[in-house]
């Protein structure tokens, strides 16, 4: 009876010295899954999650702190990825943060623009280019569609269009969208 | 390259291999193929699209009221994977506006309008004089500013295809003139009506690219194709060139599947042909390498197959780049009664066109016109019942059934391991699903958001990128603000210091003249 009891109290002694060797010596030093929901995320920098950018969203969710239904630009797909790198069901977006849209792209009018700068400073993603007094222009291929830049504006002169359609970036419909009812062949 | 010994004896045509899969389908080709290839007549005004190519749409470089010759450049493209755009004759440009294009969106596209003088007059030609003394950069350089881009449906341009390839170090060079898809007789023709061209194109390639052989391969059933080759190259001093019949089974046609009866060799998964040494290029891109350096003429017409039961005499036309499709078919005796439906390319792997307006593109080799009795009725698309034999067709050993379940639910990471970049499109899988899926339709649908997809990562991560330029530029900001406040305050108390020490000694001083005195 006494034998068995030593010999796993020993051997559990010693895996338990191992692993916590181990633990120590192939520490990881960063937080991976941080970096992973980061680069699920889309980078947006919107902040219509409630939190400043994506990365500060990433280490909420890693900690716990957050669901993982509050963005709206990643939509159903973004939510269905960290459901799957999270293990966790997904959930439906929460309506609070607002509503899944295609991309879009901020423009200027720029014989409107007084020049203020105010826009430049709300860009996330310093998309914005001009100096004070003078016209302001969104660089298009920068540009995340974030819609930051439209409450500080003081004449309103900003709008949110859709990306461009050209024969070039066109993609091939779903069959199951384009089809007559129960498909054509 | 060193000529590989063993793959050069595979290349004598002395054996031949198997592809996967392929489906033998009905030829329809002889129709077509009953009259001669003739030239087009040019329309009121030709509508040339500036974007023939993968890739961007070209800039263009005339402007409306301009007058142009024939082969003059009209349109520049430097980026990869474009080419440049020639008139395609002499005329005045009308405008440059958006207009219906050839492409499967039916989207509009830029098109430069030419309104033709009738004189048809060249530009200034700057052929090679003698091609065989020429610097193979020499000939590269022509060809791309010739605008030549692969005329089998690729329509990749040809000088950065063979660029690549001189650098490669390729040993062989491929002309295709299997020309797999029913109804298609374009190249056919070609080859039996100028075999000569097509062998004066193999040669400037096979020196432009420093290939040692060259093998020309044909479907076996095209009989006087091969009499016809023959003695093109037996009236010329040619002597590393072969004809090789290859069996005829849809696609063998395709780049990949060619090079596998040729040489019994797989072109590796998201690899080219000249991973193997191997280039290939479609026989009418051959006599328009020809006709650029020999002649100086820039790529301005190509033939076009005008046929279906639904036009009254089909034949094969050179028309004119941007001439209208409904000029074709009129020249062609019109449609028939019953037409109901217009296709670009062949009836596998083209495309339907919304309106007969559109302009012939480099890439149109077929326009085929179907009646209602060629069309089969729709048929109610059914749930897969994993038959398998959607994967006994596929000639590039996939699994399409597979492939639908990951694409239909975007599963994009499934999708890339099955293999969909190695779908060549080629429409056998659809041919025989019992359930009457439109799996080349989703697989279509599934390279696009592919395309997307790894697009919209890369905007992500460059957003994340100047994210994260951007705060660290406002912390260096804020940090060098404050220790300038800090400086400051330092150098104001420094002053302050000093004004004391001045102080306290001059108060000294009078200190001390007051003991003085």
């Amino acid at each position: 009876m006494l034998t068995p009891v030593l010999l796993f109290t020993l051997l559990g002694g010693l895996f338990g010295l191992g692993l916590g060797w181990a633990a120590r010596r192939f520490r990881v030093e960063s937080d991976p899954v941080v970096d992973r929901i980061d680069a699920i995320l889309p980078q947006t920098q919107c902040g219509q999650c409630n939190f400043p950018g994506c990365r500060p969203y990433a280490e909420a969710i890693a900690a716990g702190e957050a669901p993982i239904n509050q963005c709206p630009p990643g939509g159903e797909a973004g939510i269905r990825a960290l459901a799957d790198l999270l293990g966790v069901e997904p959930l439906p977006l929460n309506p609070e943060c607002g509503e899944e849209k295609p991309r879009r792209v901020a423009v200027i009018d720029e014989s409107v623009c007084i020049g203020c700068t105010l826009c430049i400073q709300a860009c996330p993603v310093d998309a914005i280019l001009g100096a004070p007094k003078l016209m302001h222009t969104v660089i298009g291929a920068e540009c995340t569609g974030c819609d930051l830049c439209l409450p500080p504006c003081p004449v309103d002169c900003i709008a949110m269009v859709p990306a461009a359609h050209a024969a070039s970036g066109w993609a091939w419909p779903r069959p199951d969208l384009t089809r007559v009812p129960a498909g054509s062949r | 390259m060193q000529p590989d010994p063993i793959q050069t004896a595979k290349l004598a045509g002395t054996r031949l291999y198997h592809f996967h899969g392929g489906l033998r389908l009905r030829h329809n080709k002889q129709v077509s193929c009953e009259l001669p290839i003739a030239r087009a007549a040019l329309p009121e005004c030709v509508y040339v699209p500036l974007m023939q190519h993968s890739g961007q749409e070209a800039e263009p470089t005339v402007a409306a009221g301009q007058k142009v010759l024939k082969g003059e450049v009209i349109g520049r493209c430097d980026h990869a994977g474009g080419g440049w755009v020639h008139a395609p004759t002499s005329g005045t440009v009308n405008a440059i506006a958006r207009h219906p294009i050839s492409h499967p969106s039916g989207l509009d596209g830029v098109c430069v309008l030419v309104e033709p003088d009738g004189l048809d007059q060249w530009t200034a030609l700057q052929p090679i004089a003698d091609w065989r003394d020429a610097e193979p950069a020499e000939l590269r350089e022509l060809i791309n500013g010739a605008g030549i881009v692969g005329l089998g449906g690729g329509v990749f341009p040809t000088g950065r295809k063979i660029e690549e390839a001189s650098r490669r170090g390729i040993h062989t060079l491929i002309l295709n003139g299997a020309e797999c898809e029913p109804y298609i007789s374009c190249d056919e023709m070609l080859m039996r009506e100028q075999p000569a061209s097509i062998i004066l194109g193999a040669q400037i390639l096979q020196r432009a690219i420093g290939a040692d052989r060259t093998v020309i391969a044909i479907e076996d059933q095209m009989g006087a194709v091969y009499q016809a080759l023959a003695r093109a190259v037996a009236a010329t001093d040619a002597t590393a060139i072969d004809i090789v019949k290859v069996t005829t089974l849809y696609p063998e046609g395709g780049e990949k599947q060619l090079i596998q009866v040729l040489t019994g060799l797989e072109t590796p998964s998201g690899g080219r042909p000249t991973d193997l040494g191997l280039l290939c290029q479609n026989v009418a891109t051959a006599t328009a390498v020809a006709r650029a350096v020999v002649e100086g003429k820039a790529l301005v017409e190509r033939i076009v197959t005008v046929t279906g039961s639904g036009v009254r005499r089909p034949r094969n036309l050179a028309a004119a780049i941007g001439t209208p499709i409904s000029d074709l078919v009129e020249q062609c005796g019109g449609y028939a009664e019953g037409a109901a439906r217009l296709v670009l390319g062949g009836p596998m792997m083209g495309y339907s066109l919304a309106s007969d307006a559109n302009p012939v593109i480099k890439a149109a080799n077929c326009i085929l016109v179907l009646t209602e009795n060629d069309i089969q009725p729709p048929q109610p698309e059914m749930p897969c019942i994993r038959c398998g034999e959607c994967a006994r067709v596929c000639p590039a050993l996939l699994q399409p059934q597979q492939l639908h379940v990951t694409v239909r639910n975007g599963f994009w990471d499934d999708t890339i391991e099955a293999g969909l970049a190695d779908c060549i499109e080629c429409g056998c899988c659809d041919y025989v699903c019992p359930s009457h899926i439109p799996l080349v339709d989703w697989f279509r649908h599934g390279k696009s958001e592919l395309r997307r997809v790894a697009a919209e990562r890369a905007g992500a991560e460059n957003a994340r990128r100047r994210y994260e330029a951007r705060e660290a530029r406002l912390a260096r900001l804020k940090q060098e603000r404050r220790q300038r406040m800090q400086e400051k305050k330092q150098a104001l108390g420094d002053q302050r210091a000093k004004q004391e020490r001045i102080e306290a000694a001059v108060e000294r001083a009078r200190s001390r003249r007051r003991n003085e005195t």
